[in-house]
């Protein structure tokens, strides 16, 4: 029990007044930016990152995690009150969420989502205490070819299992990639893409490009929808609540179910969409009442609320044990690792005891005060809905311009965001999804490092990437995963039938 | 335990009517974004191949990783432009009609226009300008609530930024008045 020794000592790091404070604040600035429309949880937490530049690691770790929280925690607000998904995957939560507010039971499908938004990351953060150190320590025996064969999982895993057009994927992952590669090549100190520019040199900063792609562009697409809100207000009693949490050890099938779809989708890149609807919809197959739902029932805002949150939550797994960010929000959080200059990967367990551990403690703090944090300030953050958009919608771009300039103080990266807000635009109107491309930029430059120093370790045979068994396998597996559409299309003609079926979970749109 | 009763009903004030004429096809765009992302994957790809795309010694040279990238890149927006043209014998779906384009526009030329200012004037006063101009313009809002809102918006951005977390923003000549 090494790793609950540690996590105790996490959580003495958290327990001081200074901590508890940031944690507020950050649970509250995540509220806010999860209920105004046009921005979620990645957007976020990218725009108020460099509120903690100047603060230690662990600090600014713990104030963006909250904020993480706090943007879920938001997000079901307006999914049920308003009918709006703040984020693609509570877009399963308004099927029965809205339904319920309109019949009156507000306060009931609120609390239901909160709860299960509560156990469900619980679930997944207890999944990260244990596991991601045995993963780390593991990975730990790790050389350059295994590290870029799990990279090559991670992009082959996209183009294989997402949902988009494939060659939109593969547009967005290379773009990514090649827009890592601008600027000073790290192996050998040689200038690329740069034509003489002295403003790429620095390369195209992961941040400024998130806050374009998600904020700007999320501005831009909410103006375009025109934005008619309907929603109902609600506050939450204490009755209400204890009468939801009574009921809840029945749910109990569902809510393991949900927990568990959610882990293991979130582990895998870009599961927390598909997490949510096959939770919802697993929950629907084996109801006994399969019409009940969307009409206001309230296991419908469990099965999807639990595995969304288990989902979104797990993916913050493979990033801190192998630097692998399993969602957009983990991958601007592994951006912020690099800012406060720390190394994402197996090495971290070793080297920054206290931040690991201090992160994984206010997992479960951020959480538990969360919860209780929005149960009672409900109607207060419901109400910011009141304020007209032609005001919020200023204030955000302002953010995202103070947020993109902080990062490397430079007035070329305000434009660049506004670039990036265009081409974000445009990708998502057009279908090109933009998840590979944000993982792509932020991790191209590794495991571009990873490839040539494998490449310098073998004398360029690429047969090292077969070398032994580990790191044969992961290729083997990555390269399965790449043709997984053709590959199933080729079972199920043989008549594997079943086996197609089982790896259907991402055919849900 | 107030419910349904108190509804929060938010319209935007400009509600312009549906069925407003398509100003591009999605197919068109499509067509577009694929020759841009095809004419940056050339250029990239040029540079690289310039920089060196082959094997040394030592294993690949600078240009190795990027140029084959390029190269997928290009493949991939190709086949997008097919695709794209084969498609577009179909029904063509809109990709913003004339009203959504004037939304659109009615934020973004004051984004860009912020920029502009920011390099010019800095950012705080483009700040300024740009959260009262939006109010008071696209949102019809009061001129005092505008006013307002934007001094409050913009001293709280300052206050937090600048002084309590010493995140430097870009200033220019009003705040070198006052000394900063």
């Amino acid at each position: 029990m090494e790793a609950f020794g540690l996590l105790l000592h996490g959580f003495a790091v958290l327990l001081t007044w200074k901590t508890l404070m940031l944690m507020m604040v950050g649970l509250v600035l995540g509220i806010f930016v999860g209920v105004l429309p046009g921005l979620g949880g990645p957007n976020g937490v990218a725009i108020l990152l460099p509120l903690t530049f100047t603060m230690d690691p662990t600090s600014a770790i713990v104030m963006l995690s909250c904020i993480y929280w706090g943007a879920l925690f938001g997000g079901a607000i307006t999914s049920i009150l308003f009918n709006i998904p703040g984020e693609a995957w509570s877009v399963a939560t308004t099927f029965d969420g809205y339904p319920m507010a309109q019949q009156g039971r507000a306060a009931e499908a609120l609390t239901a989502a909160f709860t299960s938004s509560f156990i469900g990351s619980l679930v997944a953060v207890l999944l990260i205490t244990f596991l991601a150190p045995m993963i780390s320590s593991f990975a730990l025996k790790f050389g350059p070819p295994e590290f870029f064969a799990v990279y090559l999982l991670t992009f082959c895993s996209f183009v294989g299992l997402g949902r988009e057009a494939k060659h939109k994927t593969v547009i967005s992952m290379s773009l990514g990639l090649l827009l890592a590669g601008i600027g000073m090549d790290t192996v050998s100190g040689q200038l690329r893409m740069t034509f003489g520019s002295s403003e790429l040199l620095r390369g195209i900063n992961f941040l400024v490009a998130v806050i374009g792609l998600f904020g700007i562009s999320e501005i831009l697409l909410t103006m375009e929808e025109r934005l008619a809100l309907r929603g109902h207000a609600a506050s939450i009693s204490l009755r209400v609540v204890l009468g939801v949490w009574k009921d809840l050890p029945r749910y109990w099938v569902t809510l393991l179910r949900s927990s568990i779809i959610g882990c293991w989708l979130g582990i895998t890149p870009g599961g927390a969409i598909a997490a949510s609807f096959m939770g919802y919809n697993l929950a629907k197959r084996f109801a006994k009442d399969p019409e009940s739902f969307g009409k206001g029932r309230i296991e419908g805002v469990f099965a999807p609320e639990t595995a969304a949150h288990a989902s979104g939550t797990s993916a913050l797994l493979p990033m801190l044990a192998l630097g692998i960010p399993g969602s957009g929000t983990a991958a601007i959080l592994l951006g912020g690792l690099m800012v406060w200059g720390l190394n994402p990967g197996p090495l971290l367990f070793v080297e920054h005891k206290d931040f690991v551990w201090g992160l994984i403690a206010s997992m479960y703090l951020g959480n538990v005060v969360g919860l209780v944090l929005v149960l009672t300030t409900v109607p207060i953050f419901a109400s910011i809905l009141r304020v007209p958009f032609a005001a919020v919608a200023p204030m955000i771009v302002v953010s995202c311009a103070i947020g993109a300039y902080a990062i490397q103080n430079a007035m070329f990266d305000i434009w660049l965001m506004l670039g990036f807000g265009i081409v974000g635009y445009v990708f998502k109107k057009i279908g090109i999804p933009l998840a590979p491309f944000t993982l792509a930029l932020v991790l191209g430059n590794r495991a571009e490092d990873a490839f040539r120093l494998s490449m310098i370790g073998s004398g360029g045979d690429l047969k090292v990437f077969w070398s032994n068994g580990l790191v044969g396998s992961i290729t083997t597996l990555a390269i399965v995963l790449l043709f997984w559409p053709a590959i199933g299309g080729l079972l199920a003609r043989i008549g594997w039938t079943k086996a197609t079926k089982s790896a259907g979970g991402k055919n849900i749109s | 335990m107030s419910q349904t009763d108190l509804e929060i009903v938010v319209d935007d004030p400009a509600a312009p009517e549906e069925n407003s004429p398509s100003v591009a096809s999605s197919g068109t765009i499509e067509i577009i974004a694929c020759v841009l992302l095809l004419a940056l994957a050339a250029i990239l790809g040029y540079d690289n191949w310039r920089t060196g795309a082959s094997w040394d010694s030592t294993g690949p040279e600078p240009g190795y990783f990027p140029f084959y990238l390029s190269l997928i890149l290009g493949g991939g927006s190709l086949y997008g432009l097919i695709a794209a043209f084969l498609a577009r014998r179909g029904p063509s779906e809109t990709f913003v009609t004339r009203a959504q384009a004037r939304r659109v526009m009615a934020v973004f030329v004051p984004t860009l226009l912020f920029c502009l200012v920011t390099q010019f004037l800095g950012l705080y006063v483009a700040s300024f300008l740009l959260i009262a101009g939006f109010m008071r313009l696209v949102g019809k809002i009061a001129m005092w609530k505008s006013l307002l809102t934007a001094f409050l918006f913009t001293a709280i951005m300052f206050v937090t930024f600048d002084i309590a977390f010493d995140v430097i923003m870009p200033k220019g000549p009003l705040e070198a008045a006052f000394g900063y």
